[in-house]
């Protein structure tokens, strides 16, 4: 898997023009004088790792952050430096989406845009802290169509603390109004020590029975709107409504079928060769390493051959299609597979391989937790 | 020499000042200078220290005034009533010690009475004169009516201060009569405790009634016909004191070598192989555990070291009785008799404290004698033992005995008529406190009895107890079936008429204990085939982490991991997982009933 090197990119960009309550990722508020520095750090890590590319990469992907409020000089120097490859994709808030970034990014080579859209509701985009209103979605959203861009991704936010079912019915139609290729819908989550549970925390616990449903509700509608719930938060368009195309997200799904990927940036992870690593994410620590020539400070962790597979079987149960338990054996719980089974929760193909039921899916998590030896 | 020795006890309620009291004798009596003097010496173990109580006797010899007395320890607490009816039989005299301000308590009371049942001459003894709160008069009038003796006979004391302490010295020379044994007699001794030393073997705690126990001597225990040497013989004073021989009237110990401390049972007689003695020293009988609870260890590798533990345990103490339990629920544990509630809480607070061991002991219940039809009485020790069919039942009942202030008599009254309890008697032992007797199934006061009680008199009552025997009763077995399967440790044997009512609350009880899974589950509560109370958990809808991208699996990974590690913490009941916690559901749910 990992002898030709990792045929799978990802960036790191942190900044961000407003850190939203509930985010938890690695990001830095405005520094727009510091971008281009930036951009040089990640291009060095990228010069020094270069080796550990597969020649050909498969694809790349830019997170954030809001890769997007990246100083548009800066971010398209750092786009014109990458590998060209199938799918290239940058998250996008729908702020910051203009004609003209559509079209830079368009021109270079980037050709799948995941759009922060999160909710439709106006109060509820507020509760979130987002800048953007319902209508600047929808005006990034055609920008990006303008431009050129057949694949576009909506990312949606449910159990947000006051939101309705009918609330959660009216994003999914707002949403599906669009015309999406693609969806991932995540719960939200509440983590410890964010200023968002410390402000709303009470309200999520009270809310939390109400809102146990949620998920089922966003997999039906989706579902009915002949979109594939492909992974356990993501969906895209069945290829019948879709010109055949397959519409799952390539890098994504590299992750989820184990394969290696590279990762730059701070406080990006890479795994390559049963080894996984991640950068400080220490933005100073990160950029004086690079300036010297050095690899940036890591944590790095050893995945031996046991903690392999739980995590192909961790990932793979998260995916529609059928996990081979070859090589796996060790690895599952035989009794409980036909617990699961016995239970309605998992479906086994003449004892060599696996995959979760509707239900099973939705109990994704105790099920795998069931499952693993 | 005899008629120079005085054997005599001292009868006190926890706190009233016994260990003091010893302590300033000691030291009056030079045994202990000041300096050396460790607070409370005859307390050994830390958790008697801890909880103010004396399991285990022993005897110490101090001299005065030309007299040899022996002090001889008696545990404190109604579970061990027959210890202490061993060692005052060991004595000619007692000191019957009540606190100033406190006056007398049930368990003084019951072991005064066990006192005058052995012939004992009671010195009275009101310490604490002290204290600011002191009713000495008061305390003496109740004491001197207590066992018809006149208030000016009553001692007044201060342990503390060492106030009145040698007339109480002064008083076992004079009031208590010293031994009448035989010293010619074929050599005879009463054990009336043991302790186990790992070097040494079964440590015999005795008094010689009869004729003279030399070193060496090959010896026997009469009732369980034990053969053993006599390794050492001595006396503590406090410390050990080897002498060559224990004659007649002695209080001593016998190093015997024997291996196992249930081979030398506290009441059995000693008597010399050569020479022996042709009736024992009589009251010994087996004492037979009453409660009984399942214990498991929370960690099912732990099981070898709970053995061990429990053969540690045993060697010192032979009233603990314990036997292989395999629970479908627990998995591999002990099913475990002890004496009553207290020895139950010893016995688990040593396995955790000094075995390090994590346990999950299952809700106490008592000795059931059962007859199926057509089959022989036999005993039952676990619920889900009792058979479905059966043609009588019978339970252990107590008489217990109460003393409270008499605005709490309604109280009292109350709790024990809701627990099946039988009104027997009532006296004032003043005009402000009154002794009540009840009979009472000991079933009803194993698991929160006297919690409720000291709750409902404001901590005023003082409570104590004797097994009296079983009796025939309405009970049912109630199982508990959990997603359809039964949970043999959840089994309760109840009485038919609160059955219903029990079940339904234990059925809600665990409704909220057992977290939801991935499919329903049913917790019923059935006798035999009739399900009497149903409750449902209803399954998860959904449990995933939305995202899991590049940056996220190592945390996910370990999100699963500890959701695995968490349920290995839950016993597998059939497909469910149940907490631990909910198999003491049951000890909660008593605790709200009226």
């Amino acid at each position: 898997m990992s002898g030709a090197g990792a045929r799978h990119l990802y960036l790191h960009l942190p900044f961000c023009a407003h850190r939203c309550g509930y985010c938890d990722f690695v990001t830095l508020v405005g520094r727009n004088g510091q971008h281009g520095s930036y951009v040089d750090a990640v291009l060095a890590e990228l010069e020094l790792e270069r080796t550990l590319l597969a020649p050909d990469v498969e694809t790349v992907f830019l997170g954030g952050g809001t890769p997007t409020f990246t100083e548009p000089h800066a971010l398209s120097r750092l786009l014109s430096a990458l590998p060209r490859a199938a799918e290239f994709t940058v998250e996008a808030n729908p702020e910051t989406v203009t004609s003209e970034l559509a079209a830079m990014l368009r021109a270079h080579g980037v050709n799948r845009v995941s759009l922060g859209a999160q909710t439709f509701r106006p109060e509820l985009l507020a509760v979130l802290e987002r800048v953007a209103q319902p209508d600047t979605i929808r005006r990034a959203f055609y920008h990006l169509r303008d431009a050129g861009f057949d694949n576009i991704s909506l990312d949606l936010i449910y159990g947000i603390p006051g939101q309705s079912a009918a609330e959660l019915e009216g994003d999914l139609a707002d949403a599906l109004e669009l015309g999406p290729e693609h969806l991932s819908c995540y719960e939200l989550e509440a983590k410890p020590g964010t200023r968002f549970t410390h402000g709303h925390g009470p309200e999520l616990a009270r809310q939390a029975e109400a809102m146990e449903s949620y998920f089922e509700l966003v997999v039906d509608h989706l579902t009915a709107a002949s979109y594939r719930w492909y992974e356990t938060a993501n969906f895209c368009r069945q290829p019948e409504v879709a010109r055949g195309r397959d519409l799952r997200a390539r890098h994504n799904l590299a992750y989820w079928l184990g394969r290696d990927y590279l990762g730059l940036g701070i406080g990006a992870v890479s795994t390559i060769a049963d080894v996984r690593w991640r950068n400080t994410p220490r933005l100073r620590d990160y950029e004086l390493a690079l300036t010297r020539g050095k690899r940036p400070s890591r944590e790095l962790e050893r995945l031996d051959a046991a903690v392999r597979n739980s995590e192909r079987i961790m990932l793979g149960l998260r995916l529609d299609e059928q996990l081979s338990l070859h090589g796996l054996e060790d690895a599952v719980d035989r009794d409980a597979l036909e617990r699961l089974s016995s239970l309605g929760l998992a479906e086994v193909d003449r004892g060599v391989s696996v995959a979760l039921t509707r239900r099973g899916r939705l109990l994704g998590g105790g099920v795998t937790a069931e499952l693993l030896a | 020499m005899q008629e120079r020795i005085r054997n005599f006890s001292i009868i006190a309620h926890i706190d009233h000042g016994k260990s003091t009291l010893a302590d300033r004798i000691l030291e009056l009596t030079h045994a202990v200078s000041q300096r050396d003097m460790r607070a409370q010496v005859l307390d050994t173990m830390e958790l008697e220290r801890e909880r103010g109580i004396t399991i285990k006797a022993q005897a110490v010899r101090v001299l005065w005034k030309g007299h040899q007395l022996n002090l001889i320890d008696t545990p404190g607490h109604v579970d061990f009533t027959y210890e202490v009816s061993r060692s005052l039989q060991a004595c000619e005299g007692a000191l019957l010690v009540v606190d100033a301000a406190q006056g007398t308590q049930a368990q003084t009371l019951a072991n005064a009475y066990l006192a005058i049942e052995n012939d004992l001459d009671i010195v009275p003894v009101v310490n604490k004169i002290d204290l600011p709160q002191a009713d000495p008069d008061g305390a003496a009038h109740e004491l001197a009516d207590l066992i018809g003796d006149t208030p000016e006979h009553v001692l007044r004391i201060s342990a503390k201060t060492g106030e009145g302490v040698a007339d109480v010295l002064d008083a076992i020379v004079e009031r208590v009569p010293p031994p009448a044994g035989d010293p010619q007699a074929p050599a005879r001794a009463l054990i009336f405790d043991s302790s186990y030393d790992q070097y040494r073997g079964v440590v015999a705690f005795v008094r010689v009634v009869d004729g003279t126990f030399s070193r060496r001597e090959p010896l026997r225990a009469m009732a369980l016909g034990t053969r053993f040497e006599a390794e050492e013989l001595g006396f503590f004073a406090p410390t050990r004191s080897e002498s060559p021989t224990l004659e007649a009237g002695e209080v001593g110990y016998v190093i015997t070598g024997l291996k196992d401390v249930s081979r030398l049972r506290v009441g059995d007689t000693i008597t010399s192989e050569r020479r022996p003695a042709a009736e024992p020293v009589p009251g010994y009988k087996d004492v037979k555990p009453m409660v009984f609870a399942g214990l498991f260890p929370t960690d099912s590798d732990d099981y070898p070291q709970l053995r061990d533990a429990l053969e540690k345990l045993k060697l010192n103490d032979a009233a603990l009785f314990y036997e292989p339990e395999t629970s479908q629920a627990l998995g591999f544990g002990f099913r475990c008799g002890f004496l009553g509630l207290l020895h139950m809480e010893i016995v688990r607070e040593r396995l955790e404290r000094e075995f390090d061991l994590d346990l999950l002991v299952t809700a106490p219940n008592v000795a059931y004698r059962v007859k199926p039809p057509d089959g022989e009485w036999r005993e039952v020790h676990t619920p889900s033992d009792m058979p479905n069919e059966v043609e009588e039942v019978e339970e252990p009942y107590i008489k217990a005995s109460v003393i409270v202030p008499k605005e709490y008599v309604g109280a009292v009254m109350e709790l024990n008529n809701g627990r099946r309890g039988r009104f027997d008697h009532l006296e004032y032992l003043s005009e402000a406190r009154v002794h009540l007797t009840y009979e009472l199934p000991l079933a009803e006061i194993v698991l929160d009895y006297y919690d409720q009680l000291k709750s409902r008199t404001r901590g005023y009552a003082s409570f104590d107890y004797d097994v009296i025997g079983f009796r025939p009763g309405k009970l049912v077995r109630v199982d508990i079936l959990v997603g359809g399967e039964p949970v043999d440790a959840l089994s309760l044997v109840l009485h038919r008429d609160s059955a219903y009512e029990r079940g339904r609350a234990l059925v809600e009880r665990l409704r909220e204990e057992i977290p939801r899974q991935l499919f329903d589950v049913a917790i019923q509560a059935a006798i035999g085939s009739r399900v009497i109370a149903r409750e449902t958990v209803k399954a998860k809808r959904k449990d995933v982490l939305a995202k899991c991208y590049g940056g996220d699996i190592t945390r996910k990974r370990k999100l699963i991991e500890r959701q695995k590690a968490g349920k290995r913490r839950m016993k597998q009941v059939g497909m469910v997982e149940v907490p631990q916690e909910a198999f003491l559901a049951v000890l909660n749910l008593n605790g709200e009933r009226k």
